[in-house]
């Protein structure tokens, strides 16, 4: 081998390393920063006090609850939503050319910058529709952002049901809603499960398409009708707020933490579904 | 018997007319995003004139005689893109190297799941921990006022995109036909020389897909930026503070009435346009990739 050749063979392996080697590191180090300088800062009384600058009382519980909320009415929504696409698009639909464009304009979906679907979010349902800022116009935007995680996800687990059960069934005179609720479904039930974790993920962590929809409200709705119809931050928008808005670090590292705490957990429990629930079939 | 065979035709027949309406959701909202997007657009482009507009090097929104030109915006989205996949690129390839050729299973899933959960994490908390850690120190290692730069935004960035370009790339490295790797071994080359000339190249749609969903997700980034970058609107520059297509719409939308108004709308609707490009670029990447391998 020419010493050329040789530095080559040498060098590349390393760089290689050292590449998968920072990756691991970067995200090592925005858990373990983000861990150590905000989980001092949470406490029981944080976490559930409402926030009040005359009483100089700290607290994220409206923050919580209103990502609570959010996360509740989109998923309700868009889950049907999705699934039922992701089965028209597997199940149902026979133009080629309809699937390639529902397809591509699912793509299109995911594409799309969060603080675009603000916008548009902003205008359909504050304006138009005359919802203003409050809880419902944010989850309805969202549900727009995540429908192609979901249609996604389901799509590809419908995809891995073998075409044999359903010619069973048919064999044996069962419709095809009888094939899909009895036995589509129930198989893909991993990837809808595993799908409609990485959507709540998206969901607590998306601020963008929320400043504007559901706004930054910081007080404690009465009753969970009075929170929807009314302004309020999610987590995100809160640690948005109150790093660049008020300057609070103490807090900002503590909402920072949670945040994180809640990705890892729901990242751990998405892995965690789709390995059980493929063992079950 | 007949009147149970009627309620299971009718049931069969409403079945199908929902999971149409379903499916049919994904085009209805593309539809009514584009058409939002471009009647809210192009009002404030018309009043200003695109020329102005789009080439203007001025945004001055709130003065007395108030100046709208965007292209410190559409600049800083160019460089800072730019900047973010340069850096994306060669760390992102090399890990998707190693995660599909080199790594032994047990190390390939810590990789990937690292990976996965930079994917997961918020991009308030990439903002954060940018405002916190990058800006202090770009600012002290270059001798800054403030490190609150278009140098800061751009490193934040490259890592926000690195899931993208990655987990795309492995995806396109593992479907490389195994024969092409054990030919090029068989021919004397080692297994580094393998995947580098030969698996790489082969794979090389893959990775540009890859590579144009990074740059449409280093495009569309709003928060992290704008906790970042500073947001003055000046023309791009590594050292001075900057606002993206994003910033400047997030930054004012709160407080903005008028023209002023309008004119953000303009300015989503030229990141829109910009992002519908990509899109469609990514989607001939894609088809043109799976037609060469048929």
């Amino acid at each position: 081998m020419s010493t050329k050749r040789k530095a080559y063979n040498l060098l590349l392996p390393i760089v290689v390393y050292a590449a998968a080697g920072l990756t691991v590191l970067l995200l090592a180090g925005i858990i373990g920063y983000v861990l150590v300088k905000g989980l001092p800062n949470v406490s029981i009384s944080l976490l559930t006090s409402v926030p009040s600058v005359i009483r100089n009382v700290k607290g994220i519980l409206p923050y919580i609850l209103n990502t609570l909320y959010v996360v509740i009415l989109s998923v309700a929504i868009v889950l049907p939503l999705g699934v039922g696409a992701a089965v028209y698009l597997n199940e149902y639909a026979k133009s080629h050319k309809l699937i390639a464009l529902i397809e591509y304009t699912t793509e299109t979906l995911a594409g799309i910058p969060s603080i675009l679907y603000g916008l548009v979010g902003m205008l359909v349902f504050n304006q138009k529709l005359n919802l203003g800022g409050c809880l419902i116009s944010g989850s309805l935007t969202l549900v727009i952002m995540v429908l192609p995680t979901i249609i996604r996800t389901t799509q590809e687990s419908l995809k891995t049901v073998p075409q044999s059960y359903r010619e069973g069934a048919l064999g044996l005179g069962a419709t095809k809603w009888h094939i899909v609720r009895t036995l589509v479904l129930p198989c893909s039930l991993d990837g809808i499960v595993s799908g409609c974790i990485l959507a709540v993920g998206r969901i607590v962590g998306e601020s963008a398409a929320l400043l504007f929809t559901a706004g930054t409200g910081k007080v404690l709705a009465s009753s969970i009708a009075k929170a929807y119809t009314s302004s309020g931050a999610t987590l995100s928008v809160a640690l948005y707020m109150t790093v660049s808005e008020d300057g609070d670090f103490a807090v900002g590292y503590a909402i920072a933490a949670v945040l994180m705490v809640l990705v890892l957990c729901l990242n751990g429990l998405a892995k965690l579904a789709r390995k059980k629930l493929k063992r079950d079939m | 018997m007949k009147k149970k065979a009627n309620v299971r035709d009718l049931v069969e027949l409403v079945m199908n007319g929902v999971f149409f309406l379903m499916g049919m959701t994904a085009i209805a909202f593309v539809a009514l995003i584009t058409v939002y997007m471009f009647v809210s657009g192009l009002p404030a482009i018309a009043k200003i004139g695109p020329v102005d507009f789009l080439l203007g090097r001025t945004w001055a929104s709130t003065a007395a005689q108030p100046s709208y030109g965007i292209l410190p915006f559409i600049l800083t989205s160019f460089f800072g893109t730019l900047g973010a996949v340069l850096i994306g690129i060669p760390v992102g390839l090399l890990t998707s190297v190693f995660l599909s050729k080199i790594a032994s299973p047990r190390m390939a899933a810590l990789v990937s799941s690292a990976v996965e959960l930079l994917a997961g994490i918020p991009s308030v908390i990439y903002g954060l921990i940018g405002m916190v850690v990058l800006v202090p120190a770009v600012a002290s290692v270059f001798g800054l006022a403030s490190g609150a730069c278009m140098l800061t935004a751009i490193l934040v960035l490259a890592v926000m995109i690195l899931p993208s370009i990655i987990s795309v790339s492995v995806t396109a490295l593992n479907a490389v036909p195994k024969e092409y790797e054990e030919a090029s071994l068989a021919l004397g080359a080692t297994k580094i020389e393998t995947y580098f000339k030969v698996s790489l190249p082969a794979a090389k749609s893959g990775i540009a897909a890859g590579i144009v969903l990074g740059v449409g997700r280093a495009m569309g980034e709003a928060m992290a930026i704008m906790m970042v970058a500073g947001n003055v609107a000046n023309m791009p520059g590594l050292f001075k503070s900057v606002r993206f297509l994003t910033t400047a719409i997030a930054s004012e939308m709160s407080y903005a009435s008028g023209l002023q108004r309008q004119a953000l709308f303009s300015i989503a609707l030229v990141l829109f346009v910009f992002i519908m490009l990509l899109n469609a670029l990514l989607n001939r990447i894609l088809k043109g990739g799976s037609e060469d391998e048929h």
